[in-house]
Formats: structure tokens, C-alpha cells, sequence
């Protein structure tokens, strides 16, 4: 098959490690440099702990797996600082349209509104997201990626995780703190411990299909039911990168995967999609079948398990690698401040609570979506085809018709660690929901809010005019900058500047105030993980440091 | 009154933050219902199912206007 990327080949290296006496200590391992694993590592470097990450492979992702990144997924991954090559080179969209039978009857735009530094969705193959989040390990000093080390052991202790690693030279031995695992669906970690993830499986399967192809396709996600070139199922065709087209074929559970993946019988079922005078190259294709399962807890004392190893789903939403990452963006600063000593360990069973609550939206929404594309039974189909019917013509039915609810962030409005409302406030800024984004202008670079937030605490102050704030108010705010657990006020004003080294930006459109329901005197309080926690209609000192307590399980 | 035919699915008391998920939900519930039916159960259900709601919205004009859709274009 024709090939446009040869995945790098990355060396073993002996560690030191491997030749010492007694078995080396690390604060923090991470078993898996797959997308999350990564994410983890160069998130906890950049908060300061220094990090391992061993893997048993020596490359990234083999041929055609992940290709939809989220918006908070990108934003996460700007916060480390590599978002932008992925963007760079990744295709941007934000429209999706669903044919039924060749005509077209639903469209939608998932970024209708301006605004926002991240686009909704990227298309990028998995290797290449893989290769820039190598290329921002490498530029880490407190970040060591062992290739070649496959951990064969686990050993889950009281005080200290230990492990077995086999390499081409023999075993060693390592032990640490804290054990990220982020292994993947078949996790060998989650068998050395004895723990499972447990859910359904789908009676169908999917021939995936890249192709590279000049073609005049606009960079949209098409997904057809029962077209006339595949009837009774249903397809999908989205663009990559280097010309390169994401095809899906629905085969159901009756195909034989080693029949179906055989060239002779792609290249027959490519072409009567793409038509007849469409030259094409077929790069890779593979048949799946697709679960949703999940661990009962992501904690299990010092192992935190994330991404594909806590939890699975189908395909359909882009929500696999989307909410590892996501996963990774919620541990990692509760796991600064626990090692710091700045809280305690119960905050880690909060990672498992919100990202477990996470993990069942997603299954819920890639479930409906996949019982949506894969009626279980006559009525169901009956069901599902009157609604593509009626799509035509019917607003509502076009609302029904699932064919992947893309990949969005959950709002975390039951997690313990938010404080209530005790002010009204209109809108979706609610406590748990990740903060939304407006340009600002600031005195040096920046441009968007949410670049001014994450890895800290936060506070937003909105006001009109930044000149009237009291100087009493100022030394308020410079005050939580001195908290043990410091928080760093940003205002947010219409106009003006304050001084007392309190950073001014100015949201000359509005946006901000609108998206966030503000007036003068409201303040927003967010996690370092841009995760509103707290808000108000007005400031006050004990009450923002109060809300810092229960968001750090310190009360 | 007219047949609303716009998306009209939520529920009081509880707040639903994507716009496909309160009509998400009720289309897990209808499919949910005919679990393990067979389809002469099914049929059974389903008719008993248009008969309550179509009890429940009550206007005539209403309910001609969505006979006349239902039957049309199959
Ligand atoms: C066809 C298809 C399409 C998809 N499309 C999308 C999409 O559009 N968007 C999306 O977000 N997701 C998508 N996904 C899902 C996505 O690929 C996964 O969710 C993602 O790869 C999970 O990342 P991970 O880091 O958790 O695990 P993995 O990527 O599986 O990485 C696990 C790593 O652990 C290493 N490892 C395993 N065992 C050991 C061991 N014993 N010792 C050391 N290392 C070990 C492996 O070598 C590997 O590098 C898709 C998946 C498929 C199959």
C-alpha cells in the first residue's frame, strides 16, 4: 500500500537506572506514551514534578486510528504548549452534514459564534499528534521517555508503587510515588492488579478506509445513511491532512474482518463511494468492531489510571482520546498539590469521581449514537428510518438523527468541590463547567482569555472602568496571590488599568462580560484546570479562599 | 394552534447542556421500551403508546394535522 508518512523509529537507551544496586525511587512514572500518557507527563513536568514515562514500543500509533480533536482537547494541549503545530497542520471544521439516501437532510455548525482562540475540531492523523507531543517531551528537562520498556510487573504498596521492566538488554527493577497508568484499552497494568473494565460490546463492524485522493471536497464531515453506493449502511468520508481521506464503511456483524480488509475488496467498495473517474490511493485500512466499558474507579491507591485504560467507547464522537486528555487535565495539578503537600490525598478520589461522571457521558452519548447507526432490532430500524424520513421536511427529527455526538466537555456541575451559587446568575458559566473563551486585549501579547487561566487558581473580576477599583480592593487581591495556595486575580474591564502589579485586560468587545453574565463586582474563581469553581455577584477575600479549601478537599 | 414541529423535548427541573441531549434521551427511552418485545408486541405497544399521548394533547386540530404527516411520503 501507498504510504505519505514513515513513522520514526525513537531509540532504546540503557538508563542508569538498569545498572544500579538498589532499585531506583521516581516521584511520578507513567506506563504509556500513547496521546494521554504523553499529555499527563508533559503537564506534570511543567508543574515541576519531575516525570518518567516508560513505553514498550519504540514508534507512535501504527496506521490510522484517532483523527477528530475537540476544541478543549486542543485547548489542553495549548496550555502545554503544543497545540500549535497540531493546528498548524491539522484540518480545520466545523460543519457536519448527514445525507439520507443521497440527498442532504441535516446540517450543523458546531462553532457558530466568534470568538474563540481553538477552532471546534481539528482532523490530524494519531501519528502526527503523537510526533508533536514528542517533540514537546523533548524540550523538557524533568522529563525522561524510556522506549523499549515494557512494564511486566506492578506491585501497588501502601507507601510506594513497584515495577518490573523488561527491555532488549533484561529486567530492572523501579519504584515510585505515583503510578499514572495509561496503558490503553487492553491495559496489561489493570490485570497485573487485578482490576477490570466492564461494559457491552457492539454487533457490528467498521471497515476504515484512508485513501489519498486530489478531490474538490470541502473539509466537512459527511455521514450517509443508506446511500446508493452502500445500501442498508452507512459511511463516513473526512479529510486529513497530506490529501489523505478518512473513509468508514458500516459492514455489520456478518462480514468476515479477514475477507473485508483484503485490497481486492476495499478498492471496489472506495471507488463506488468516491465514483468511477475519482484516482485514489489506499494508505490503510482495517475492520473494528467497537465497546464501551469502563473501570469501576479510576484511583486505586497510588495508581491513577487514564484514558482508553479506564475507560472505552465507540468511535462515533470522537470521544476517546478527547477525554483522556481531559482525564489528564484533571489529575495532574490535584497531583501537584498532593505532592507538594498542599492537600490531601483524598483530592485524587475527586479525579475519579468527576472523570468517572465524565466517562459514563460519554458512553451514554457514543452509545446512543452507535444504537442510532446500528438498530438493535426491527422497531428500532423502523424507528430510526421514520426518523431520517421525516428529517426532511421536520425540524425536530433533523435534531434527532444521531450519527455522533462530537466530542464536548462535561459539565462537572455535581462535583463536590464547587461551591454553590448563592447569586443568580443567567447562562452556562455554572461552577463545573470548563471556562468559555473571549478575546481581550492586554498590555504585552495577549489575546485570549483563556490563555490568561490554567495551571493555577484563578480569579476573574469583572468591572467596567479598572481605574475606579479601590486600592483597599487591590491589596485584596494581592493578598490571595500570598495564599498558601496562591490565586492570581485577572480584571477583566471594560476600560482603564489598576496598578499594584494586578494584571488589567480589556474586553473591548464585550464578549467576555457576556459569556460570563457579568457586571461590576462578579467574580469567577476557576481551578488550574479552567474549570469554574466558584462565582459571585461581588469579592470577598473569605469566601474566595473558602472556595480555594473545598476545591482542594482542604476543608 | 399548529402541530409544533420544532424540537420541543426537556424536562422540567432538570437542565440539559447540550441541545441534542433531552431529545437524546427520550429516543434512548422509546428504543428502551421495546427492549426483549417481539414485534407483535411492539406494534401492540407502540399503538397503545400513539393512543396516550394523543389522549394527552387532545386538540383535534393537533392531531389531524400530524395523521396527515404521518401518513405522507412513505
Ligand atoms: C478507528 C479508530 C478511530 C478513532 N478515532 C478517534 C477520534 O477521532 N478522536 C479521538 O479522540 N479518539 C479516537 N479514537 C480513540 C483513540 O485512538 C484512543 O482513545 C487513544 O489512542 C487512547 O490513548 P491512550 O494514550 O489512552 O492509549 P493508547 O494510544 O492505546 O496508548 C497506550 C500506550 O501504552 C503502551 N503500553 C501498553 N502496554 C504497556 C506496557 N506493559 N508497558 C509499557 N507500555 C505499554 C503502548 O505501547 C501505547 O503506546 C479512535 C480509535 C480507533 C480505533
Amino acid at each position: 500500500m501507498f504510504q505519505t508518512h514513515e513513522n520514526l523509529r525513537y531509540e532504546y537507551r540503557r538508563s542508569p537506572d538498569q545498572d544500579a544496586p538498589a532499585t531506583i525511587h521516581h516521584p511520578l512514572i507513567v506506563i504509556g506514551a500513547g496521546p494521554v500518557g504523553m499529555t499527563a507527563a508533559i503537564d506534570a513536568a511543567q508543574q515541576g514534578i519531575p516525570v518518567l514515562v516508560l513505553d514498550e514500543e519504540n514508534t507512535v500509533s501504527i496506521g490510522s486510528r484517532a483523527v477528530c480533536y475537540s476544541k478543549r482537547a486542543l485547548e489542553i494541549l495549548d496550555r502545554l504548549g503544543c497545540a500549535r503545530p497540531m493546528i498548524a497542520k491539522g484540518v480545520t471544521w466545523n460543519v457536519g452534514k448527514v445525507f439520507f439516501r443521497d440527498e442532504l437532510v441535516m446540517q450543523f455548525d458546531l462553532l457558530p459564534e466568534a470568538g474563540h482562540k481553538i477552532p471546534a475540531f481539528i482532523n490530524l492523523q494519531q501519528y502526527y499528534l503523537e510526533e508533536y507531543l514528542i517533540g514537546r517531551m523533548d524540550e523538557l528537562d524533568n522529563l525522561e521517555l524510556r522506549w523499549k520498556n515494557r512494564v511486566t510487573a506492578v506491585e501497588n504498596g501502601v507507601d510506594q508503587v513497584t515495577l518490573t521492566i523488561a527491555t532488549p538488554e533484561g529486567d530492572y527493577p523501579l519504584s515510585c510515588d505515583w503510578l499514572i497508568v495509561a496503558d490503553g484499552a487492553n491495559s496489561p497494568t489493570r490485570e497485573y492488579l487485578g482490576l477490570e473494565s466492564s461494559g457491552q460490546w457492539f454487533l457490528d463492524r467498521f471497515l476504515i478506509a484512508d485513501v489519498v485522493m486530489k478531490a474538490g471536497f470541502p473539509p466537512e464531515r459527511w455521514f450517509s445513511f443508506d446511500p446508493s453506493y452502500h445500501r442498508g449502511r452507512s459511511t463516513l468520508l473526512h479529510r486529513q491532512p497530506d490529501d489523505i481521506w478518512r473513509l468508514d464503511f458500516q459492514l455489520g456483524w456478518e462480514a468476515d474482518p479477514e475477507e473485508e480488509k483484503k485490497p481486492e475488496n476495499v478498492i471496489p467498495r472506495v471507488r463506488a463511494m468516491l465514483g468511477e473517474d475519482t484516482e485514489f490511493e489506499l494508505e490503510w485500512c482495517s475492520v473494528y468492531t467497537f465497546r464501551c466499558r469502563r473501570m469501576a474507579k479510576f484511583r486505586h491507591g497510588r495508581a491513577l489510571f487514564i484514558g482508553d485504560a479506564a475507560h472505552q467507547v465507540s468511535p462515533f464522537g470522537a470521544r476517546g482520546a478527547n477525554s483522556g486528555i481531559q482525564d489528564s487535565d484533571n489529575l495532574i495539578w490535584k497531583l501537584q498539590l498532593v505532592m507538594a503537600g498542599k492537600a490531601p490525598e483524598r483530592l485524587l478520589d475527586s479525579y475519579s469521581d468527576e472523570r468517572v461522571f465524565a466517562a459514563d457521558e460519554n458512553i451514554m452519548n457514543s452509545t446512543r449514537s452507535t444504537d442510532f447507526i446500528t438498530p438493535k432490532s426491527g422497531v428500532s430500524r423502523t424507528f430510526r428510518d421514520a426518523v431520517l424520513e421525516l428529517s426532511r421536511n421536520e425540524p425536530f427529527a433533523r435534531a434527532l438523527i444521531n450519527s455522533g455526538r462530537l466530542s464536548d466537555a462535561t459539565f462537572l456541575t455535581e462535583s463536590p468541590l464547587n461551591t454553590t451559587d448563592r447569586d443568580e446568575f443567567a447562562g452556562d458559566m455554572f461552577p463545573g463547567a470548563v471556562m468559555l473563551d473571549a478575546p481581550i486585549e492586554g498590555t504585552g501579547r495577549e489575546r485570549w482569555l483563556i490563555e490568561l487561566a490554567g495551571n493555577r487558581f484563578t480569579l476573574l473580576y469583572f468591572i467596567d472602568d479598572a481605574a475606579s477599583i479601590d486600592p483597599l480592593l487591590l491589596q485584596a487581591f494581592q493578598a490571595l496571590s500570598e495564599n498558601a495556595i496562591p490565586v492570581r486575580t485577572i480584571i477583566v474591564a471594560g476600560r482603564g488599568g489598576a496598578s499594584q502589579g494586578i494584571q488589567t485586560v480589556i474586553d473591548a468587545q464585550g464578549i467576555a462580560k457576556k459569556r460570563y453574565d457579568a457586571i461590576d463586582g462578579t467574580s469567577y474563581l476557576l481551578r488550574p484546570d479552567q474549570h469554574i469553581t466558584a462565582r459571585w455577584r461581588g469579592f470577598d477575600h473569605d469566601r474566595v479562599i473558602s472556595a480555594v479549601e473545598t476545591a482542594t478537599a482542604n476543608c | 394552534m399548529t402541530l409544533q414541529t420544532e424540537s420541543n423535548f426537556h424536562q422540567p427541573g432538570k437542565r440539559f447542556f447540550r441541545r441534542y441531549s433531552a431529545g437524546d434521551a427520550f429516543y434512548e427511552a422509546l428504543i428502551e421500551m421495546h427492549r426483549d418485545l417481539s414485534d407483535e408486541q411492539s406494534a401492540k405497544a407502540n399503538a397503545k403508546l400513539i393512543l396516550l399521548l394523543a389522549n394527552h394533547i387532545g386538540d383535534l386540530n393537533i392531531l389531524r394535522q400530524a395523521l396527515e404527516k404521518a401518513r405522507s411520503e412513505l
